[in-house]
C-alpha cells in the first residue's frame, strides 16, 4: 500500500486543457476528447475555459493579397465602428439581429462549441453580444448615454481579442438561428464581425491563405492543373482496375453536357475521393457527358465564411467562367456542405447560376444552360433522379458488411434545399443510401434534420491549431453516433460535405472510433452501382 | 398633475409612434443582399405568411428550443395582448362588443401577465446561463412590465380608483382637452411606467416586436434557384466582372 504521504499520480480532471497556458504555437497542448455524457445535460459555465491556442493571425501578405489592410490599422477603433455602421446599411439581418435580442436565453445551450467547452462566449447570444456591446455603445442612445445599464462597451483592444478568439470559435452552422424566436442567426454577426476585423487588418490565417490559392490556383488545395490531370488518370485505371469499366474522369472537355464542381478535397483526400469515383461511376452508368474544370477545380467558397461580399463573388465566378467557356448545359455540385449554400442559395445572386432573371448579366448565361434541370443541381439531386428514372442499378449487397447512419451536414441542413419541396435536403440524400444499402439507422432526432450538430470543422475552422476546439466541439455528434455504435453497432456515418468529412477523420480516433467509420452517400453509391460494361 | 399626465402621454404617443415608425422604415430601406431563410423554409410567399403567423402567435422557435421560456414567455404576452384589448374601452365609446366581450378574460389574463413576467425575472436569477447573459437593463425591463401590471391589478382588486374619471380624461385628451385625473398614488404610478414604457419602447431590445417581421432568416421565401435576387449596392459589382 502506498504511504499517505507519498504523492500519488492522479488522473487529470476533464478540465479544458491548459487554461493559463500562453496562448503561443510552440505549447504543445495534450488535447483530449470530454468523455461521453450518460444524459447530454447543459453543462455549467466554465469562463475560463480557454481553447489553446488561439486562431493564428494571417500574414500582411495573405491579407493584401485580399485587397485588406496587412497589419492593424492606426485609428483601428474609431475605423471598426465606421465599418459597423457601412455594414448596418448594407445588410438587414446584421441590423435587426442587434436590435431584437431579448436575452431570452433559449440559445443558450444551443452551440456545440458550448456543450464541448462550456465557456460562456460560445453561447450564441454571448457570442453576438461581443457586438451588439459595441453596436449599443455607437449606435443605440440608451448606450451612448448609460452604458453599464445596457452592457455597452468601448470599442477596446480586449474587445477586439475577444472578437478575434470567439468569432473564430463559430462555425457559422446556424443552429442557433433554428431556436431563436427572432431568427436571430448567429452567423450572420460573426461574418460581419470578419468583415468587420479584415477592414482593420486582422484575419485569420487558415481562410485567407485558402483564399489565395483559389485565386492563385484555382482550388483551396493548390492543386495545379497538370497535377489534377495526373490524379483524375491515375483514377480511371484504378476503377478500370476495379471494376473492368472504363469509367472517365474528364477535365476540361468543351461541349460536355454537364460542369461538376466538386470541393477540392475529392481530388485525393480519403474519404473524399471515394465519391469522386462515385459520381463518375453515376455519370457513367446514365451515359450523361461530364467534366471537371481546371479553372473552377474548387466548389468551396470560404469568402462565405469572412461575411466578404466581392470575395464570395470572385471566386463564385470562376464557375461562372468556367462553364461559359466549356459550353456546359448543366452545373452540378459535388459533396460540400458550405458550397451547397453557397451555389444553392447565392450563385443566382452572385453570378447568375440559376433562373428567373431580366438582367442581361445573368441573361447570357441562362441561355446556354437547359432550363430543364435546376441550375445549379446537387449531385444527390442527379442521382436521386436518376434512381427514381431508373437508370441505375444496384447490387445493394455489396454495401451489406455496412450498418449506415447519415449526418446531416449544417449548411445543407439550414442553409439550402435539394428537389421541389422543404426538407428535399434530408430525404434526398436518405433516400440514395436507401436505394443502394440495406442497413440504415438514424441517430436521434435532436441531432439530425434542422437540429443537426455542425461536425466541428466547419466556417473556416478546420486548421490544426484549433483542435483542441474541434475535438471539444465535436462532442454531441459523438454521443449521438456512440449511441447507435452501441446499440445498432452502426459502422459508418455518410455525409455529403467535404470539411465533415476531414473533420470527421481526424477527431473520431479522439472518441475512440476507427477513422474509416466517416464517408461520403456517393462512396456507398460508388460501392453498389452496376456498371453496364462490368466483368 | 393633470396637465403633467396629459404632456407625458402626448410625448410619449409622439416617441413611440415616431420612433417605432422610424425604425419600421429604417429595416425596411436596409437591403437583404442574399437569400438566407433559416430551412427548411417555406417556397412560397403564402407559406412564408404562414411561418409568419406560427412564429408570432404561437412562439413555434421557441417551443423547439426551450419550453420553460416558452410557456412563461407566450404566458406574459398572451396576457399582455388581451389586457392590452381589454384597455381599449377607456378609449372608446361606446365600447365595442368585442372589447366588451372580453372584460372578464382581460381582467385574469392580468394575473397570467404578471407570473409570466414573475417566472421569466425569476430565470434570470435561477439559471445560471442566463444570469450570465442578463444587463441591469433586462432587469430593469421586467421589474418595469412587472410594476405595470402589479398596480394595475392593485386597483382592479384592491384599492380602486375613480375609473370613469380616468376613462373622461383619457377621451379628452384624444380631442385635446385635460379632464382631471383622479389623484391616487396607484394610477400614477401606474401611468408614469406606462408612459416610461411608451418612451424607451424605439430605443429598447422592444424592438423585436417589428423586428421579428423583418427578420431574413425568417421572412425569406425560399427559391434561390428559381428567382434572381440582387440588392441594388450588390448590383454595381456585376459592371464590373
Amino acid at each position: 500500500m502506498a504511504d499517505e504521504n507519498t504523492p500519488v499520480a492522479v488522473a487529470p480532471a476533464p478540465t479544458p486543457a491548459a487554461a493559463n497556458a500562453p496562448a503561443k504555437p510552440t505549447v504543445k497542448v495534450k488535447i483530449e476528447a470530454p468523455a461521453f455524457r450518460e444524459y447530454p445535460t447543459i453543462p455549467a459555465l466554465r469562463a475560463d475555459a480557454m481553447i489553446d491556442p488561439d486562431p493564428y493571425a494571417a500574414t500582411a501578405a495573405h491579407n493584401e493579397a485580399m485587397g485588406f489592410p496587412g497589419t492593424l490599422v492606426d485609428g483601428w477603433e474609431q475605423k471598426a465602428v465606421a465599418k459597423m455602421g457601412e455594414l448596418l446599411g448594407k445588410y438587414r439581418s446584421l441590423k435587426v439581429y442587434m436590435d431584437a435580442c431579448v436575452h431570452c436565453g433559449a440559445c443558450t445551450d444551443k452551440c456545440h462549441y458550448f456543450i464541448g467547452t462550456g465557456n460562456p462566449k460560445n453561447m450564441p447570444v454571448a457570442r453576438q453580444d461581443l457586438m451588439r456591446s459595441v453596436y449599443r455603445r455607437y449606435y443605440t442612445l440608451p448606450g451612448k448615454l448609460f452604458p453599464k445599464l445596457v452592457g455597452a462597451r468601448d470599442m477596446t483592444k480586449d474587445v477586439l481579442d475577444d472578437w478575434f478568439r470567439y468569432y473564430n470559435q463559430c462555425s457559422e452552422c446556424r443552429r442557433c438561428s433554428v431556436f431563436c424566436p427572432y431568427g436571430i442567426d448567429t452567423a450572420e454577426v460573426t461574418m460581419a464581425a470578419k468583415e468587420i476585423m479584415h477592414s482593420i487588418g486582422v484575419g485569420h490565417k487558415y481562410v485567407n491563405e485558402i483564399i489565395g490559392k483559389v485565386h492563385k490556383i484555382g482550388n483551396n488545395l493548390g492543386l495545379p492543373g497538370p497535377a489534377l490531370e495526373n490524379t483524375l488518370e491515375g483514377l480511371e485505371e484504378d476503377v478500370l482496375e476495379d471494376t473492368g469499366a472504363a469509367v472517365k474522369y474528364p477535365l476540361d472537355v468543351k461541349g460536355a453536357e454537364v460542369l461538376l464542381v466538386t470541393p477540392s478535397a475529392d481530388f485525393f483526400a480519403e474519404p473524399h475521393v471515394d465519391s469522386l469515383i462515385g459520381y463518375g461511376k453515376v455519370f457513367h452508368a446514365a451515359g450523361i457527358s461530364w467534366t471537371l474544370s481546371s479553372k473552377a477545380s474548387e466548389a468551396g467558397n470560404f469568402g462565405m465564411f469572412i461575411g466578404n461580399y466581392e470575395q464570395m463573388q470572385k471566386i463564385a465566378m470562376r464557375v461562372r467562367e468556367a462553364a461559359l467557356e466549356l459550353g456546359v448545359k448543366r452545373i452540378v455540385v459535388g459533396e460540400c456542405g458550405h458550397a451547397w449554400r453557397v451555389a444553392y442559395a447565392f450563385w443566382n445572386t452572385l453570378t447568375g447560376i440559376g433562373a428567373g432573371a431580366n438582367d442581361p448579366f445573368a441573361i447570357q448565361l441562362q441561355k446556354q444552360l437547359d432550363p430543364n434541370y435546376k441550375q445549379p443541381s446537387h449531385i444527390c439531386e442527379v442521382t436521386w433522379d436518376l434512381i427514381q428514372a431508373g437508370r441505375l442499378k444496384f447490387n445493394k449487397e455489396a454495401n451489406d458488411h455496412r450498418i449506415v447512419t447519415f449526418h446531416d451536414s449544417c449548411n445543407v441542413a439550414r442553409g439550402s434545399r435539394m428537389g421541389d419541396y422543404a426538407g428535399g435536403q434530408f430525404e434526398i440524400p436518405r433516400n440514395i443510401i436507401k436505394a443502394v444499402a440495406n442497413h440504415y439507422v438514424e441517430m436521434s432526432p435532436d441531432t439530425t434534420h434542422e437540429r443537426t450538430f455542425c461536425c466541428g470543422g466547419g466556417g473556416g475552422l478546420l486548421t490544426d491549431e484549433l483542435l483542441d476546439l474541434r475535438v471539444k466541439g465535436a462532442l454531441p455528434r459523438m454521443e449521438a453516433l456512440n449511441r447507435i455504435v452501441q446499440h445498432d453497432g452502426v459502422n459508418f456515418m455518410a455525409t455529403i460535405c467535404a470539411i465533415c468529412k476531414a473533420q470527421f477523420t481526424k477527431v473520431l480516433p479522439y472518441y475512440g472510433f476507427k477513422m474509416s467509420m466517416v464517408g461520403g452517400v456517393h462512396q456507398l453509391v460508388s460501392t453498389a452501382i452496376v456498371l453496364d460494361n462490368e466483368q | 398633475m393633470s396637465l403633467l399626465f396629459a404632456i407625458l402621454f402626448y410625448a410619449a404617443t409622439l416617441i413611440l409612434a415616431g420612433g417605432v415608425a422610424y425604425r419600421i422604415y429604417d429595416y425596411a430601406r436596409t437591403p437583404a443582399p442574399l437569400k438566407i431563410p433559416t430551412t427548411p423554409a417555406p417556397t412560397t410567399t403564402g407559406g412564408v405568411a404562414f411561418r409568419m403567423f406560427r412564429e408570432v402567435v404561437f412562439f413555434e422557435s421557441l417551443f423547439k428550443s426551450n419550453l420553460w421560456i416558452w410557456a412563461l414567455g407566450w404566458l406574459f404576452h398572451v396576457g399582455l395582448a388581451l389586457v392590452l384589448l381589454r384597455h381599449l374601452r377607456y378609449f372608446t365609446e361606446p365600447v365595442n362588443f368585442i372589447i366588451a366581450f372580453i372584460q372578464p378574460f382581460g381582467m385574469y389574463a392580468g394575473f397570467a401577465m404578471a407570473a409570466g413576467l414573475a417566472g421569466l425575472w425569476a430565470r434570470r436569477f435561477l439559471v445560471e446561463r442566463i444570469r450570465y447573459i442578463s444587463t441591469p437593463s433586462d432587469h430593469l425591463m421586467l421589474a418595469l412590465l412587472l410594476g405595470i401590471a402589479v398596480t394595475g391589478l392593485l386597483m382592479k382588486f384592491v384599492m380602486h380608483t375613480d375609473i370613469v374619471a380616468v376613462k373622461t380624461f383619457f377621451l379628452g385628451l384624444m380631442v385635446f382637452e385635460i379632464n382631471p385625473l383622479p389623484a391616487h398614488p396607484g394610477l400614477y404610478l401606474h401611468l408614469g411606467m406606462v408612459v416610461l414604457l411608451m418612451i424607451i419602447f424605439p430605443v429598447s431590445k422592444l424592438l423585436h416586436a417589428p423586428g421579428v417581421f423583418f427578420s431574413p432568416t425568417r421572412n425569406q421565401v425560399d427559391n434561390p434557384r428559381e428567382t434572381r435576387h440582387l440588392a441594388p449596392w450588390a448590383a454595381k459589382f456585376e459592371a464590373k466582372n
